[in-house]
């Protein structure tokens, strides 16, 4: 039910931000997330930023892969 | 494009597709509960990649597919009305009331226009001093606190013109009252990523407390929904449930905190209709008294007849996740995207329009 | 084909038209197109020049080949990043030609306006046209003017007919594709489909895309001037790759297989389908073609394009296959494969 799309915020003025996201950009409202910063990235849905992308669990995730790989080649050094 | 190419990795991808076969060690049903990861699913063939003895069902996720005829048939009459615009999602277009679409009322004339965002609609009143603009709120959780976000914005700028039918539903209430219909067996909810990155992780304890249910809160990229999956697995094979976010770089445990306080201030809980699952207690969200100037449901007297729900249709089966798309009798014969007969099939997003878009193809391999 | 053909016309008619009225999306280049012109054209006007459903008329006279296409233009917005209605109006019917092999010649030009549109407009549109008119050498040698009241239609409307010589030994048709065939894209998809959108009040986003509305005449010249082996030409236009290779794989009676990752799409096409929810392969594109090429000439063609300015990106995506007849197969990057669809409806933005 929810198409929302991580966009890096490249300006705001008061709580509406412009997003840029593979070189396109747009007008989103910061109503949902007024803490968020420029150079953040926000996850975009509707016209509005619904959360920040955090950056340290994005990392985290793309981590574990990094395990399951090392795993995954010393189970077939066996 | 950063935090969307990484987890549509295909390396990644195949490591957690063998992962899950190891895993994979006996037959077990999980329950998808979003149009958008019902969409990636198909879109990304992922049931064929999948070990044979993992069943993925698709639930009432779609906000687009549970609306029901007659408020489809409440928007239709409103775009009669004289001067009056309807804004609305793309979404909605095509789906069927009782025997019209928002797209055939557009071709008679009546002024229907798709926006992608509230705040067009919001705009399109600011725009048309002559008309009223009703927008059509559709969407759970993740959709909700814009609308509201939308109306607060519309009394700070003292707009007249501008009105919103609530159609908006909630979720977890909603699971409850499907499991307890008791007519499907399962292991466990592959829960909507967005809809969570507004209300958290803590709404669905109860499906693993008092249902044992194992329960993974995912994103929407392949690589995602695969670790998802190997999530899930690893909860089922260990006989501990509870309720996990993969999707920690969308979703916090406590949710967004200001989304809910706006969300609170617009919207109260309702009893409403859900197509194919009947009436829901508190599952739907209408507009608080104080926001009664702004509610097109009580500022519009529509009365409508009593019209039967087509009885051929089994999106209410296809919804609760005891059909599947493919084995409704309906299914590619009188029922496909160009005449859907059932919401289910208007787009993709619905779980027959994905099986129709993206797996009719038992001719491939 | 056949058997929409053989079916009783009033009885088609009849049987549902009753309520019946066109939508938009029989203007869309999908599948509700294809039924409103199979349906009610088709049917009323069958002839063996109609019948193949080519982007143009292949009409003997003599010894010649005569090529005839026609087609409206009715964008909004009119002006666009890249181009304009006029500029669309004449490239678009130049490329028709240029799909069915033929050199365009000459072209005529109806203009439909509005009460109360601005001269100053009207005289951009025009030196786009002539822009065109003079770099390809095909000459604007007849036309109308019509004018209605204001309100009877937006703005302007512009029909370009086209006709034009296929050389001697070129065959090239939807009809000719054969397995083993391999499919060719002459450059990224979606370009112009998103700088229309960014243009359109409601959607508005920032991007530095242009439409890439080109006429085609002169690339199709040196691929067939390097090979006759090209089997079919097709631009896809309004309903995007989607429905041009479907189309393509109707006509032969062919299944088409395409690798996703082999599609060229531009980053900030990307960018704009994530955020509004569309898919690249339904947006329209003007200054792109698909070559269905035999095989072992497949390199070399491609080199060619290569070497021209409107094929710098050209790609081989994918190759014709005996089944599943009529339809296009996409093997993602995952390594999984589905179906891929005409168009149905328009292609409009969603949240879900």
């Amino acid at each position: 039910m929810c198409v929302a799309i991580p966009a890096k915020i490249i300006s705001i003025d008061g709580l509406v931000a412009e997003v840029e996201v593979g070189g396109v950009s747009r007008q989103v409202s910061l109503q949902l997330t007024p803490a968020a910063k420029k150079g953040d990235y926000v996850l975009v849905h509707a016209g509005f930023a619904i959360n920040i992308v955090d950056e340290t669990e994005a990392q985290e995730t793309l981590k574990l892969f990094a395990e399951l790989e090392r795993l995954n080649s010393a189970a077939n050094l066996d | 494009m950063k935090f969307i190419d990484e987890y549509r990795d295909n390396e990644k991808a195949r490591l957690l597709l063998q992962e899950i076969y190891q895993q994979a060690k006996q037959p077990v049903r999980l329950m998808e509960v979003c149009g958008t990861h019902t969409v990636a699913i198909a879109r990304f063939g992922l049931r064929k990649l999948l070990p044979q003895n993992i069943e993925l069902v698709s639930g009432p996720g779609c906000p687009v597919c549970v609306t029901s005829q007659r408020d489809l048939d409440k928007a239709i009459a409103m775009a009669q009305l004289p001067r009056t615009i309807i804004a609305t999602f793309g979404d909605m277009m095509r789906v069927p009331g009782s025997n019209s679409t928002l797209t055939e009322e557009r071709a008679t004339g009546r002024k229907v226009r798709v926006v992608y965002s509230p705040l067009d609609a919001l705009q399109a009143a600011q725009e048309n001093l002559d008309h009223k603009v009703i927008f059509l709120g559709v969407g759970f959780e993740t959709t909700a606190p814009t609308v509201a976000a939308t109306l607060l914005a519309a009394r700070q700028k003292d707009i007249k013109n501008f009105e919103v039918l609530s159609l908006h539903k909630t979720i977890p209430y909603a699971l409850k009252s499907l499991l307890n219909l008791g007519e499907i067996k399962l292991n466990g909810f592959l829960l909507p990523g967005h809809v969570s990155t507004i209300i958290g992780s803590q709404p669905y304890e109860f499906l693993a407390r008092e249902y044992g249910l194992a329960c993974v809160i995912s994103g929407f990229e392949p690589v995602d929904i695969l670790q998802s999956i190997l999530l899930l697995l690893r909860q089922i094979n260990m006989g501990q449930p509870q309720v996990e976010i993969q999707y920690r770089r969308g979703v916090r445990p406590e949710g967004n905190g200001q989304a809910q306080k706006i969300m609170r201030q617009v919207f109260e809980p309702a009893d409403v209709e859900w197509r194919g699952l009947g009436f829901i207690p508190e599952t739907g969200l209408k507009l608080r008294q104080e926001w009664a100037e702004f509610d097109a449901a009580l500022k519009n007297n529509i009365n409508l007849p009593e019209v039967a729900e087509n009885t051929a249709c089994r999106c209410g089966h296809v919804l609760r996740g005891v059909l599947r798309p493919t084995a409704c009798p309906l299914f590619a014969k009188e029922c496909n995207p160009q005449k859907p007969r059932g919401p289910c099939m208007v787009s993709s997003e619905g779980s027959c329009g994905a099986a129709f878009k993206y797996e009719l193809s038992g001719a491939i391999k | 084909m056949e058997q929409l053909l053989n079916m009783n016309y009033q009885a088609q008619l009849s049987k549902n038209h009753k309520e019946e009225k066109i939508l938009l999306a029989h203007g869309s280049g999908g599948e509700l197109s294809h039924q409103l012109v199979s349906t009610f054209f088709l049917n009323a006007f069958t002839n063996p020049y109609l019948d193949p459903l080519d982007d143009m008329a292949v009409l003997k006279v003599g010894e010649n080949r005569l090529a005839f296409t026609t087609d409206s233009y009715v964008v909004t917005p009119i002006f666009f990043p890249g181009g304009d209605i006029g500029k669309l109006a004449v490239c678009g019917t130049i490329n028709d030609l240029a799909m069915g092999g033929a050199t365009p010649l000459f072209l005529s030009v109806g203009f439909i306006i509005e009460e109360g549109f601005p001269f100053a407009d009207l005289e951009k549109i025009i030196a786009s046209m002539k822009e065109i008119s003079m770099a390809t050498g095909v000459k604007i040698v007849t036309g109308d003017t019509k004018v209605v009241n204001k309100g009877g239609l937006d703005q302007i409307f512009i029909n370009t007919s086209g006709v034009g010589l296929i050389p001697p030994g070129v065959e090239v048709s939807g009809r000719n594709a054969k397995v083993g065939d391999k499919v060719i894209i002459s450059g990224s998809i979606g370009d112009h489909g998103i700088s229309i959108l960014s243009s359109r009040a409601g959607l508005q986003f920032t991007t530095t895309l242009k439409s890439d509305c080109a006429p085609l005449n002169d690339l199709v010249a040196k691929m067939l001037a390097t090979s006759l082996e090209i089997h079919s030409l097709r631009d896809p236009t309004r309903g995007g790759i989607a429905s041009a290779l479907n189309e393509l794989a109707r006509q032969a009676e062919v299944g088409i297989w395409i690798e996703e990752e082999l599609v060229p799409i531009k980053e900030e096409v990307r960018g704009a389908c994530e955020l509004l929810g569309l898919d690249p392969w339904h947006l329209a594109n003007e200054g792109k073609l698909i070559a269905i090429v035999a095989a072992p000439v497949a390199e070399k063609i491609l080199a060619q394009m290569r070497a021209h300015p409107l094929g710098k990106e050209a790609r081989i995506i994918g190759e014709v296959r005996a089944e599943p007849k009529g339809k296009v197969v996409l093997r993602t990057n995952l390594g999984s494969t589905r179906i891929i669809d005409m168009l149905v409806g328009e292609a409009l933005p969603r949240i879900c």
